[in-house]
């Protein structure tokens, strides 16, 4: 199937540039919006996607500069391709441009035969940089891919607040080894779709999936205001997704799938781990590995969700939290306090 | 005889490229639109308002340049480098000069599409 064609925005105060360049790129087979000023095109750049930006320099409410300034601001736009096409006078104004980031510079009238250039090769490069994010996405997690292109890639790690979680399966070995292969992976996928849409709508990231187990940080890379809040938030979204998927699993005669989740908050470190060729986003300390303890001790105390004193502090309501006694936890040399979320 | 006010080559051009349905109505869209500009150049004057000044006389040349009305376009653009200036009636003599050759260069566009 033949791609879908580029769309692109047009800005430009006055109606005959307007009509004039969208009948040119109309003839070459892209598709076209237009705005009248910068504010409208900034507006419209929020609402609809688009691969290409035409600006013009020259407006009024908000100039062609404004609106390259404005892009530089909001990572989701940072990647659009902006050519501009303008007869401003002064070579310095084009400069201007183009250190504002314009990838380009038309002068008008704008030559047909230079435009199909031009644009066939700024989308080009917007299309191998899209591929690129979407491959390297399916492997990271948005907020690392952000990180990425934002700070470059290096090894290396830096001190961060964070609440941790942990949460795997219940009995899933066994389980796994009493059924065929491939309706085990089935329910692995299922899971982990409900698992990651309880997390993401929280602002957690998942760092790690193991089997049947996921490692997920809330407030890095990319800070958050309440790392806790938003972290039991998830835990008790993620058990409501199972009880309802669960609900479905005994309709059709299927055991229940139970969860446990361990969470803790405090300082860790995170960043990039591995060699040059291969590296994992990752988060080490004492934090994680008393999360990946409680979400074991679940178990034992019969409770699906457990949290350290820490978090317990940073929750505005502590409605529904309960003290279930100090606990010696493998690995960990005091005793520690452990709250269950009811 | 007096000089044509379209480069016929340009317009040709942009016919050719775009389509003579297409061009006749992209004229018809400067002459409706470029009456307000004119007015706007000519308030900014009275007003004293040099960016909306600019601006104005930068829309006509950018207009003017797409029809090849050359000789519009470089009054134009003289007003656009220039600025406002000090003396208003200077200002308001180079706005007559640019509306009668924006008349004339209209005309000539008009039996252009109608020709």
């Amino acid at each position: 199937m033949a791609d879908a064609p580029a769309r692109l925005l047009i800005v430009d105060d006055t109606k005959v540039n307007r009509m004039l360049l969208t009948r040119n790129v109309e003839m070459l087979g892209y598709q076209a919006a237009v705005a009248e000023n910068g504010k409208i095109a900034m507006d419209l750049l929020q609402e609809e996607s688009f691969d290409l930006l035409l600006l013009d320099i020259e407006m009024p409410e908000m100039d062609g500069f404004e609106v390259l300034e404005a892009i530089k601001l909001i990572p989701a736009l940072r990647d659009l391709p902006v050519i501009v096409t303008s007869s401003v006078e002064g070579i310095d104004n084009v400069v201007r441009c183009i250190e504002l980031g314009a990838d380009d510079y038309l002068p008008k009238p704008v030559n047909q035969v230079l435009l199909k250039a031009r644009l066939s090769s700024s989308l080009e490069k917007k299309r191998l940089r899209d591929e690129q994010k979407i491959l390297l996405r399916r492997f990271a997690t948005s907020e690392v891919v952000e990180d990425l292109q934002e700070s470059g890639f290096a090894l290396g790690g830096s001190r961060v607040h964070v609440s941790v979680l942990f949460c795997d399966i219940r009995g899933f070995t066994p389980l796994s080894e009493s059924q065929p292969p491939e309706e085990t992976i089935e329910l692995l996928n299922a899971y982990y779709s409900l698992m990651f849409e309880a997390i993401e709508c929280h602002g957690g990231v998942v760092t790690m999936m193991i089997g049947d187990g996921l490692m997920v940080l809330f407030g890095a890379p990319q800070p958050l205001d309440d790392t806790a809040g938003c972290a039991v938030a998830a835990a008790r979204d993620m058990l409501d997704l199972m009880a309802k998927f669960n609900v479905d699993r005994v309709a059709i005669n299927k055991p229940k799938i139970n969860v446990g989740i361990g969470i803790t908050t405090g300082e860790a470190i995170a960043g990039y781990a591995g060699t040059q060729d291969r590296a994992t986003y990752t988060c080490i300390g004492n934090t994680v590995n008393l999360a990946a303890r409680l979400e074991a001790h679940t178990k034992v105390v019969k409770c699906s969700i457990l949290i350290d004193q820490t978090t317990k502090d940073g929750l505005a309501d502590e409605n529904n939290i309960k003290a279930i006694g100090d606990a010696s936890l493998k690995g960990i040399s005091e005793p520690v306090a452990v709250f269950s979320v009811e | 005889m007096v000089e044509c006010p379209i480069d016929l080559s340009v317009f040709n051009e942009l016919k050719e490229a775009t389509g003579s349905d297409f061009i006749k109505e992209l004229v018809e869209t400067f002459m409706e639109e470029a009456p307000g500009i004119l007015v706007d150049l000519k308030g900014a004057i009275t007003s004293g308002d040099e960016d909306q000044f600019r601006r104005s006389a930068h829309s006509l040349k950018s207009n003017a340049n797409v029809f090849g009305a050359h000789e519009l376009a470089e009054l134009a653009r003289q007003m656009e480098i220039s600025g406002l200036g000090s003396d208003q009636e200077v200002a308001n003599q180079k706005a007559i000069a640019l509306e009668a050759v924006y008349d004339l260069s209209t005309g000539k566009l008009k039996d252009l599409i109608d020709g």
